[in-house]
């Protein structure tokens, strides 16, 4: 008697996306286990820093006040930082907008956009907090230096964001103008930048709110004023939470307010 | 004429705006009392100094297996944080999702509480926590997973919604039971998207683990800080290239795999 043949389903071929996936997966656990054995916690009893949070959390959502400062003072604050966000993404967008004509590989040289790519590549490498620091070393703590600061990194990100948008241009358009004789700017200011202008919009939508909040914690760290400056008093000086509540509901607002205009520009867009 | 006339407007709605941008550009400079010329002046004296002050020198070489050991638990906080947000914002994404959602009000309380953990900044996060959990790596990590945790369930809530929607419609009317259809349709569906904006943020964080750390006193960001305020400007750039490297070695190593995972 021969033992019946074992039915089997035909192996699927092998997925190298679907592999890489798993071995990803797996591997982001091993690293997130070690993370767990690795992380201090200061000493803190765990149980009565969660509650103690808890407490907190509390206090700041449900009880805030005003203590330090006057409800005129918190709006101009507010209008520090929204006003760094502004200034540094208007001078960032100029920056990137003439770098991204410089590096976008269907209207740029090839050596040239290698050598912008890389250049921003490590300016974006470097984080906003440090270059406002390095900034501030030969302009002193202050505006002078988180303006700077944030440009930088600002322009870094918008070059390549920008860049990208241009070299997703239809490469047939570009085409029908150099072969009626167009030259450089007729092709940047009739083709490339018209059609990539939606894409232009949103990623220097999406850059203000970054800043928005970059010039938060440049306040707090960098000494950069505003409301994230603000907040560092009422954190580590006056240690008074009620207050933290008033400028995290300062901040919520227009953080809320940005994201549902955003999202209006993104549902035009992708309607139109 | 039309042509023209439709040419002029055209034009002049393009003016206004700049018009507009320049305006607002002025009373920015105003309100935050930015010093332009001071600012032009800046740049050139900044370059000066940083040629002559800010590189590493031999004697801070000697500080390298300090800043090293640093940057790494910078780098396994901020991938810890990212993970176990990522992991915990999908099942809130899960729960609030259009075609997953066991009620429409999962659906409201998601969105509301993802808002809320994504808009306010990781530095004000910082600051919350450092009430109740004091100077330590864990207020970090929280800040981190708090604002990664907003991020994630809003992008895999709209994962959900834009590549499952069809499999889950397709097996509930099988009558594959709900922990049938999130094992068959929403995990295989979502997962190259899950595991490229698990990488995305884990470049982020790393970006802004330096920020939290100079708020809470740890890891790179606290060393650079340290080095900084002493006027060690040579140890200080070192910690500059270290980020560098590391930042831009995490960034091609996920660019090449988000390549292969989202062909």
């Amino acid at each position: 008697m021969t033992p019946p043949t074992q039915m089997s389903l035909p192996r699927r071929p092998f997925d190298r996306s679907i592999a890489l996936m798993r071995f990803i997966v797996v591997l982001l656990f091993v690293l997130t286990l070690y993370g767990f054995t690795a992380l201090e916690t200061g000493g803190v009893n765990m149980a009565d820093a969660w509650s103690m949070l808890a407490d907190n959390a509390a206090t700041l959502f449900f009880r805030p006040a005003l203590a330090n400062v006057t409800v005129s003072e918190l709006l101009v604050s507010l209008g520090v930082t929204i006003g760094l966000g502004f200034l540094t993404t208007v001078f960032g967008a100029v920056i990137g907008f003439g770098l991204a004509l410089a590096s976008a590989l269907n209207i740029a040289p090839v050596w040239l956009s290698v050598l912008v790519k890389g250049f921003t590549a490590i300016v974006r490498a470097i984080p906003t907090v440090l270059w406002v620091l390095i900034f501030a070393v030969s302009a002193g703590l202050g505006s002078v230096a988180a303006v700077l600061g944030m440009t930088f990194h600002s322009a870094g990100y918008l070059i390549k964001a920008y860049a990208e948008s241009f070299e997703d241009v239809d490469a047939g358009s570009i085409e029908a103008l150099r072969a009626g004789g167009a030259d450089w700017w007729h092709i940047v200011g009739q083709v490339v930048t018209p059609s990539a202008m939606p894409a232009l919009i949103s990623w220097t939508f999406l850059r203000f709110e970054i800043n928005f909040s970059t010039a938060i914690a440049m306040g707090a760290a960098a000494g950069a004023g505003g409301i994230g400056f603000d907040m560092f008093m009422a954190s580590g000086f006056y240690l008074n939470i009620r207050e933290m509540g008033a400028f995290t509901y300062a901040i919520l607002i227009f953080a809320v307010i940005m994201e549902l205009i955003a999202t209006r520009l993104q549902t035009r867009q992708t309607h139109r | 004429m039309r042509s023209f006339d439709f040419l002029m407007r055209q034009r002049l709605a393009v003016g206004l705006v700049f018009l507009g941008i320049l305006i607002a550009s002025y009373v920015a400079v105003v309100v935050t009392e930015y010093d332009v010329v001071k600012g032009f002046q800046s740049i050139p004296k900044a370059v000066i100094w940083s040629s002559e002050n800010f590189y590493p020198d031999e004697k801070s070489l000697k500080r390298l297996p300090k800043i090293i050991a640093k940057m790494q638990e910078t780098l396994v906080t901020a991938v810890t944080a990212t993970t176990c947000a990522a992991f915990v914002g999908f099942l809130v994404a899960i729960l609030g999702a259009n075609a997953t959602r066991p009620h429409w009000v999962f659906s409201i309380v998601s969105r509301a509480i993802a808002s809320l953990f994504r808009n306010v900044d990781v530095s004000a996060w910082s600051l919350i926590l450092l009430f109740s959990f004091g100077q330590s790596m864990f207020t970090g990590y929280l800040a981190l997973f708090f604002v990664t945790f907003g991020f994630m369930v809003r992008m895999l809530m709209e994962t959900i919604d834009l590549s499952s929607a069809d499999t889950i419609e397709a097996l509930r009317a099988t009558g594959a039971s709900p922990s049938a259809v999130i094992t068959q349709s929403v995990i295989p569906t979502c997962m190259p998207q899950f595991v490229s904006w698990t990488l995305f943020m884990i470049e982020t964080n790393i970006r802004s683990a330096t920020l939290v750390g100079i708020l809470t006193g740890t890891g790179i960001g606290n060393l650079f800080d340290i080095y900084y305020k002493s006027l060690n400007y040579h140890a200080a750039s070192l910690v500059i290239v270290v980020i560098v490297i590391a930042v831009l070695l995490i960034e091609s190593v996920s660019n090449a795999i988000r390549r292969v995972v989202l062909q």
